[in-house]
């Protein structure tokens, strides 16, 4: 197994503990939550997406657990404006705010709240999200409008992270607008769109019938999106999908990302980050860069 | 995780029972073997999923207040419903125990005291038809009554009960009900030092049920109410929002009314 060494990192222009960020949407409600989890041992944290208005999310059942993975359909709740005195309190903490609108005027309005006063370290653009018509993936599968997004938000002076979604034919071409329109980095990947029908109930499971698939189940999917995107950009890929272990951490570097986001492997364990914390990092690690993409060299 | 339930179970409503004009009882199979001030999330299809205290294996016990209770008050035995359960921490008691129960908040506390493990009970309602599970608590345990209206038992508030009772030869307090009664009962642990034998099933808004969502995550140590809780003991609540605020459904801070002027 080979372990990386430790200490304070820079990835798409943010300055983080160590390589691993709790996922959006996960824990990320409020301030205190966030902190939690940075004390947990996260190395930096992205919020929940945050919109233009006050957001109730979806009517449940919003998530559900299913074989090796989680179905969700939350419906973006989100508190909007509110949400910037929500992390006042952790401004000198890595927090990229995670931000979701219909168009780019939206994007760049819900991140001007942020970006003036020094609460955001960085944005993560939501065009992914696969349950919430008009918003999310609704945006992130047309590069036109991906570009026009990230380019509103990069205006402000911050990195602009952008989240991609799997549920494309050819996710370079999102990434490649992304990039084109002055992202600091890539995320990839967002939720892989699906659903449970209860037989017994003889209906969809989720409120809104379908939703997003999550954790182990989807992580071979998110390899391979980052190993495309690897290929095809030059600006710095966050891997994200189903990454629970060191191990995952290292393969996912290995397609090509630089850091990497956890969100459903906290279910299992609310000390996720110190458990993969303990196996990713020693003393006599080699350096990230050595490992980052060298997959693609054999 | 294998704990945490998967998909929704079908359950089949057995029997509805309307214990107040306000609260009913649904009875259902199969049961769900729990622990007390464990909770379920129930699936009222085509409407909501709701968090509810179960008040047997085979039955929650419900207050009409929104959109999915309201439906659950058409339901008929036969009518089916959807259950994820058990979750949450319960109860943890041994020795000798005092509940104390408010409104609705006696359900869990119900299932605490049919297994014999509360020695004395402290039931409070707003007015004698209110008054939930009364005969079944006093057949189990030394049953103590107050109602605001003074319709039965004590004329006031149930913390009015906690006067005639030595806190200190109780091992375990354990309390459910409106948040502005737990709060007075918190205070007055606290003023007898007894405030770590308290343990206090909390109520927040919830999405997922099972701690990845956060949208029940409290302030200021941003516990989870579904995972970490829904019982928490007087020393957490102590120095918590408890009390003062609680989130909707957006993520908003909503601030008690009596907490209002302290907090403005």
């Amino acid at each position: 197994m080979i372990s990386l060494q430790p200490g304070e990192i820079t990835v798409g222009g943010v300055a983080l503990h160590n390589h691993l960020l709790l996922a959006a949407g996960v824990l990320g409600t409020t301030g205190a939550s966030l902190r939690r989890m940075l004390r947990l041992g996260a190395g930096g944290v992205v919020t929940k997406s945050i919109g233009p208005e006050p957001n109730p999310g979806h009517h449940g059942p919003c998530l559900v657990r299913t074989e090796g993975g989680l179905l969700n359909a939350m419906g973006l709740p989100n508190p909007s404006k509110e949400f910037v005195g929500e992390i006042e309190p952790l401004k000198d903490e890595p927090v990229v705010v995670s931000v979701y609108g219909k168009d780019p005027e939206d994007f760049k309005e819900v991140a001007g709240w942020f970006a003036g006063t020094g609460t955001a370290r960085g944005f993560e653009l939501n065009v992914s999200c696969p349950h919430a018509a008009g918003y999310g993936a609704a945006i992130g599968t047309d590069p036109e409008m991906v570009l026009e997004c990230t380019r509103a938000v990069a205006s402000h002076g911050l990195p602009v992270w952008v989240k991609l979604t799997p549920n494309v034919t050819d996710i370079t071409t999102i990434g490649l607008a992304a990039e084109k329109g002055g992202a600091s980095a890539i995320v990839a990947v967002n939720t892989v769109r699906g659903m449970r029908i209860s037989t017994e109930m003889r209906r969809p499971v989720l409120g809104y019938r379908s939703g997003g698939l999550s954790g182990k189940a989807i992580f071979p999917i998110a390899v391979k999106c980052v190993w495309d995107l690897y290929e095809a950009c030059s600006i710095p890929i966050v891997g994200c999908g189903g990454i629970s272990t060191a191990d995952d951490v290292v393969e996912m570097m290995m397609a090509g990302a630089q850091a990497v986001e956890v969100g459903s492997a906290v279910i299992d364990e609310v000390r996720v980050f110190e458990q993969i914390a303990r196996g990713l990092y020693a003393a006599d690690g080699v350096a990230a860069e050595e490992i980052v993409g060298v997959a693609h060299r054999v | 995780m294998s704990d945490l339930p998967m998909l929704p179970v079908r359950v089949t409503v057995k029997a509805v029972v309307e214990e107040t004009p306000s609260v009913r009882t649904f009875y259902f199979e199969p049961g769900i073997p729990s622990s007390p001030g464990q909770f379920v999330m129930v699936w009222v299809p085509g409407v909501d999923e709701v968090p509810m205290a179960l008040s047997s294996a085979t039955s929650i016990t419900v207050q009409q207040v929104g959109d999915a209770t309201t439906a659950m008050f058409c339901l008929k035995p036969g009518d089916a419903l959807g259950i994820r359960g058990p979750l949450g921490n319960g109860f943890t008691v041994s020795g000798k125990t005092l509940a104390i129960g408010g409104g609705v908040g006696a359900a869990p506390l119900l299932h605490l005291a049919v297994e014999g493990k509360v020695s004395t009970f402290l039931l409070g309602a707003r007015t004698a038809d209110e008054l939930l599970f009364a005969p079944v608590i006093n057949a189990s345990s030394n049953l103590k009554i107050a109602t605001d209206d003074g319709t039965a038992g004590h004329h006031g508030v149930v913390t009015d009960l906690m006067d005639e009772i030595d806190l200190e030869a109780y091992d375990h307090i354990c309390v459910c009900g409106p948040e502005i009664m737990m709060l007075k009962v918190l205070e007055r642990l606290h003023a007898a030092g007894v405030a770590d034998r308290g343990q206090f099933s909390l109520h927040r808004y919830m999405k997922c049920g099972i701690g990845v969502c956060g949208s029940c995550a409290t302030d200021p140590h941003g516990l989870r109410v579904c995972r970490d809780g829904p019982v928490f003991t007087g020393a957490d609540l102590l120095e918590s929002e408890f009390g003062r605020y609680a989130r909707d459904a957006t993520g908003s801070k909503v601030v008690f009314p009596w907490a209002k002027k302290a907090e403005e």
